[in-house]
C-alpha cells in the first residue's frame, strides 16, 4: 500500500531506479539543449522534454516523500517552466545553474538510502535556481483569443501549449488546424508521419483527439500547426486521403473542425472528410497490433543476473562431474549404461553453454552509454576550464558486461579530466602551434577477441617523457634513466606517488592519482596504456574482458598448488628446459622466436618455498595483455575449465596477484592469477 | 469485476495506482504508458472509469479527457485527472473539459480509493 512515506523495499528500488533513468535522460538533454543554444535556435521539444522531466521526479519523489528531491526538482521545474513559456532568455549562466542542479540532482538519488544529506547543498542550488528565475518575466497579454479557436480546442491546451501557439502567432506564422482520420490500428504511425513531414517546416503546437463520427476502427486527430508556408503549401506537405485543412486566423471566426469553413482561404483541401474506403482490419488482428505496442523491456536487477549467473557456474560444474562420472563408468565396464549417460551429458553440455551464453548477453549493455555519461564530463570539465572541446565516439555500440562499464566508469572520467585539463592546451596556445582552435577529445571502442578495447585520445600536447623520466628519477621510483625506454617511461605515470603538475590533474589534490585508475581497471580483469607523441597528443587505451561471470580457464600447479589463468590472456604454452634460460641483468629471460620473453616462477612471485628440486624440464605459460609479453613459469598443465570467478572480499584486498577464486567443484577451491597485475610487477621490477 | 485504466507515462506511479486500487478488491485495472496507448486500449476494453496523468509524451491528459467528452461511447465514464499541476487553471480546464475529480500529486491513497469506490458502485 502507498503511502507519503512508503519505504517497503521493492517499490523504493523502483522509484530509484525510474529516478536514475530520469536524471541520467535529463543530463544528456541539457547537454544537447547546450549545444543548440551556443548555436543560437533550440528545439521547443527539447527544453519541454527536460521540463516534463523534472516535473515527472518531482511526482515521484513527492509520492515517496523524498522532500529533498521533490523540493529541488520543483524548483528546477519552475525554473524549467519559466524558459520554456519564453518568461526568461536561456542564458549560459542559466545553463550552468540547470547542469550543477541536475548534478546536484544526481548526487541526491544516488545517495538514498547512504544516509548522506545534501540538506545545505540543495538549500544552496534551491536560492542559485531561484535567483535564475526571478531575472525577469515577460508580458502577461494573450493573442489567444483573437484566433477565435472554440473552447473545447482551447482547454485541452496546457499552458505550454498555449504558450507556443502564442509564440507562432507573434512570430508572424500562420496556424492552421488540420483535420485527420485513421485507422485505429495504425494512428501513431499515420500521425507520427504527419508530423514529422510537417515539423520540417513549423512547429506541431498540439494534437487533440476526437472520436470519429465514422466507423468505430477510425480515430480523428486535429492537429494545430504553426508554419510560414501558404496554405497550398501545407496541402503539399500532407499528401494523404481524409485530412482537412483549415486556416485559423484572425479573421477565420469558424470552428476549425467543422467540414465546412468560413472564410476564403480555407477550402477543405486533399478530399472530404467521407467515410474512408479502406476496410478496417478484423478485431483479432487489432488485438495483436496493441498488444504489441506495450513495453518491450524488462528492468533486472543485476544482483539477480549474477544469481542466474552463479547458478549457471555451478550447474557447468555438475555437468563435468556427470561427464568425469561417466568416463569412469565405462572404465570400470558399466558400457552400455556408460554410454548413455554420457550422449546425455553431452546434450546437457550443449543446452548449458547455450543458457550460459543467453545469461551472458542479458548483461550485455552497448558502450554508448558509458559515452553519453562521458560526455557530459567533457562538458562539465570543458566549461570549468574554459577551453573549446569537441568531443568524438566511435565504436559505441560495442556491448560489455554491465558491471564492468560501470566499474570504469570513474576511471574513465578520470582520465577524461585529464585529457582535457592537462592534455588539451589553452586555445591560445593552440593557434600558436598551428593546430585547430577546438581541442578534440576521442573515445573509441572495439572488440578484440575476447576483449573490447576503448580508447580515450586527444589532440593536445602529449607528454614530455623528459620530465616524466626526471621525475620519476627525483621521486626515487627508478634508480637510473639508463636502457628505459620512453615507452617504460609512460608507464611510470600509473606508479603510486608519481603526480607531477604535468601528468596528472588537479585531482590528485582530491586523492586520485593515475596508479588508483591502474587498480580500478585492474579490478576488473583489464590493462590500461598510455600512448603519446610529444606536441600531436595522447591515447589512453583501456583493455577489458567483455564479462567476469563465467570465463575458461587454464588450470596450472606449481609447488603442489593449483592456480587458474583466465585463457583469454594465454597466448601459448612450451615446454623448456632450465638450459634453455638466459640471464639478462639478474632477470630470466627465454629466448621465443624473436622476441626475449621475460620469465616469472609463479612460486617465487608468491614467495611459496619449494618442497622438491627444480625439474629439469617445466611448461611456461605465455600470457600477455594488451602489447605485454610474460613467460610465467609453472610445474605443470592440468588442463582448461570453465569457472566462475568470486570475489575474494575486502580481507584478502590488496594481494599482489590475484584476482579472485574459483570453486573446482570437487570441494576444492582455487586462486585465479591477476595477469595484468602480476605483467605489470614484473615488467616494474625488471625495468 | 469492474475494469479501471490509468494512463500514465510514469512506471512508478503506475505501480502505486496500481497499489492503490488493488487494496480495494474487486477491479481489474488496464495499464497505459502513454496518451496513445489509452486511445488504442479504449474501444477494446470497456472500462467503469478512467484516471489519467496530465504530462504525458503524445497527447496531454487534458486532450484525453476532451476525447473521452466527446465520444458517444465513452463520454458517460467517470475520470479522474491526477496530476503534479496544482495550478488553479489546469484544474479549471480538466474540469470544464468534464473530469470527474482533479487530484493533485501527492496524491492521498484513501481519497482516492473513497472516489474510486464513489464513481463505480
Amino acid at each position: 500500500m502507498a503511502n507519503s512515506h512508503d519505504t517497503s523495499g521493492r517499490a523504493v528500488e523502483d522509484f530509484l531506479a525510474e529516478a536514475e533513468e530520469i536524471v541520467e535522460r535529463l543530463s544528456t538533454d541539457l547537454g544537447t539543449l547546450s549545444d543548440c543554444a551556443d548555436s543560437g535556435e533550440c528545439d521547443p521539444d527539447l527544453l519541454n522534454a527536460i521540463f516534463r522531466g523534472a516535473h515527472s521526479l518531482k511526482g515521484l519523489a513527492g509520492m515517496f516523500g523524498f522532500t529533498d528531491i521533490q523540493q529541488l526538482s520543483h524548483n528546477l521545474e519552475n525554473l524549467l517552466d519559466s524558459l520554456r513559456l519564453g518568461k526568461i532568455p536561456l542564458t549560459i549562466a542559466t545553463m550552468n545553474v540547470l547542469f550543477d542542479a541536475m548534478e546536484l540532482l544526481g548526487s541526491v538519488v544516488r545517495g538514498l538510502g547512504t544516509g548522506e544529506t545534501f540538506a545545505t547543498a540543495i538549500a544552496d542550488m534551491i536560492q542559485r535556481i531561484n535567483d535564475c528565475a526571478t531575472a525577469q518575466q515577460g508580458d502577461g497579454e494573450s493573442p489567444l483569443q483573437k484566433l477565435g479557436l472554440p473552447d473545447k480546442v482551447l482547454n485541452s491546451l496546457t499552458e505550454y501549449e498555449e504558450h507556443r501557439l502564442v509564440e507562432n502567432v507573434k512570430k508572424g506564422r500562420t496556424i492552421f488546424s488540420i483535420h485527420a482520420s485513421f485507422s485505429l490500428m495504425s494512428f501513431d504511425q499515420d500521425l507520427g508521419e504527419i508530423t514529422e513531414a510537417l515539423k520540417k517546416s513549423g512547429e506541431v503546437v498540439s494534437t487533440l483527439p476526437s472520436a470519429s463520427v465514422t466507423p468505430e476502427s477510425m480515430i480523428d486527430f486535429e492537429i494545430l500547426y504553426g508554419t510560414d508556408l501558404a496554405y497550398d503549401e501545407v496541402a503539399g506537405l500532407i499528401d494523404r486521403e481524409n485530412v482537412e485543412i483549415t486556416r485559423i486566423g484572425a479573421a477565420a471566426a469558424a470552428p476549425p473542425s467543422a467540414a465546412t469553413s468560413g472564410t476564403a482561404t480555407a477550402v477543405p483541401a486533399i478530399s472530404q472528410a467521407a467515410a474512408p474506403a479502406e476496410v478496417p482490419a478484423p478485431a483479432g488482428q487489432a488485438d495483436d497490433m496493441t498488444a504489441k505496442s506495450m513495453s518491450q523491456t524488462v528492468r533486472v536487477d543485476i544482483g539477480k543476473l549474477d544469481d542466474l549467473m552463479n547458478i549457471v557456474g555451478e550447474l557447468v560444474l555438475s555437468q563435468s562431474i556427470i561427464s568425469t562420472l561417466a568416463t569412469r563408468m565405462r572404465l570400470e565396464g558399466f558400457s552400455s549404461l556408460a554410454i548413455e549417460l554420457g550422449k546425455a551429458a553431452k546434450g546437457l553440455d550443449r543446452k548449458l553453454t547455450e543458457l550460459q551464453k543467453g545469461v551472458m548477453e542479458i548483461r550485455m549493455i552497448p558502450v554508448g552509454q558509458l559515452f553519453e555519461k562521458m560526455a557530459r564530463i567533457v562538458r562539465k570539465v570543458s566549461r570549468e576550464q574554459g577551453k573549446k572541446v569537441d568531443l568524438k565516439t566511435f565504436g559505441a555500440d560495442t556491448e560489455l558486461d554491465k558491471l564492468i562499464i560501470e566499474d570504469i566508469a570513474d576511471p574513465m572520467v578520470h582520465i577524461i579530466r585529464n585529457a582535457i585539463d592537462h592534455g588539451l592546451e589553452p586555445t591560445e596556445e593552440r593557434v600558436a602551434a598551428g593546430k585547430p582552435e577546438r581541442g578534440t577529445i576521442r573515445l573509441s571502442s572495439y572488440q578484440k577477441g575476447n576483449h573490447v578495447v576503448i580508447e580515450v585520445s586527444d589532440d593536445g600536447r602529449g607528454f614530455n617523457i623528459e620530465k616524466v623520466k626526471k621525475k620519476a628519477l627525483e621521486k626515487g621510483l627508478i634508480k637510473t634513466l639508463e636502457g628505459i625506454s620512453d615507452r617504460d617511461a609512460l608507464d611510470f605515470i600509473f606508479l603510486p606517488g608519481f603526480s607531477t603538475a604535468d601528468a596528472v590533474s588537479e585531482l590528485s589534490g582530491r586523492g586520485v592519482g593515475m596508479d588508483v585508475v591502474k587498480n580500478n581497471i585492474a579490478a576488473v580483469s583489464g590493462m590500461v596504456d598510455i600512448e603519446s607523441t610529444f606536441g600531436k597528443g595522447s591515447k589512453v587505451i583501456i583493455t577489458l574482458p567483455i564479462t567476469l561471470a563465467i570465463i575458461k580457464a587454464l588450470l596450472v600447479s606449481t609447488a603442489g598448488r593449483t592456480y587458474a589463468i583466465p585463457i583469454t590472456s594465454v597466448l601459448e604454452t612450451i615446454i623448456v628446459t632450465e638450459n634453455d634460460i638466459d640471464t639478462v641483468e639478474r632477470k630470466e629471460v627465454y629466448q621465443l622466436r624473436e622476441t626475449t620473453l621475460p620469465l616469472v616462477r609463479l612460486e617465487r612471485f608468491f614467495g611459496i618455498p619449494r618442497t622438491k628440486p627444480d625439474s629439469a624440464e617445466f611448461y611456461v605459460v605465455v600470457v600477455g595483455v594488451a602489447e605485454k609479453r610474460l613467460g610465467v613459469i609453472v610445474d605443470d598443465l592440468m588442463g582448461q575449465q570453465d569457472i566462475v570467478i568470486k570475489a575474494l572480499g575486502d580481507m584478502f584486498k590488496g594481494y599482489r596477484g590475484i584476482t579472485g577464486a574459483a570453486d573446482l567443484g570437487d570441494q576444492r577451491t582455487i586462486l585465479v592469477l591477476d595477469v595484468g597485475g602480476i605483467i605489470g610487477e614484473a615488467f616494474r621490477s625488471g625495468g | 469485476m469492474k475494469k479501471i485504466l490509468i494512463a500514465e507515462d510514469s512506471s512508478t506511479m503506475r505501480s502505486l495506482l496500481v497499489a492503490t486500487i488493488e487494496c480495494l478488491g474487486g477491479y481489474q485495472i488496464v495499464e497505459a504508458a502513454s496518451g496513445f496507448e489509452a486511445l488504442r486500449l479504449l474501444p477494446r476494453e470497456p472500462v467503469d472509469l478512467i484516471i489519467t496523468d496530465i504530462n504525458m509524451p503524445d497527447i496531454n491528459g487534458l486532450e484525453l479527457v476532451s476525447f473521452v467528452r466527446g465520444s458517444d461511447n465513452y463520454r458517460h465514464i467517470p475520470l479522474f485527472i491526477i496530476s503534479t499541476e496544482g495550478s488553479e487553471r489546469d484544474r479549471e480546464k480538466g474540469l470544464a473539459l468534464g473530469a470527474n475529480e482533479y487530484l493533485v500529486k501527492p496524491f492521498d491513497p484513501a481519497r482516492l480509493q473513497e472516489l474510486i469506490v464513489k464513481y463505480t458502485s
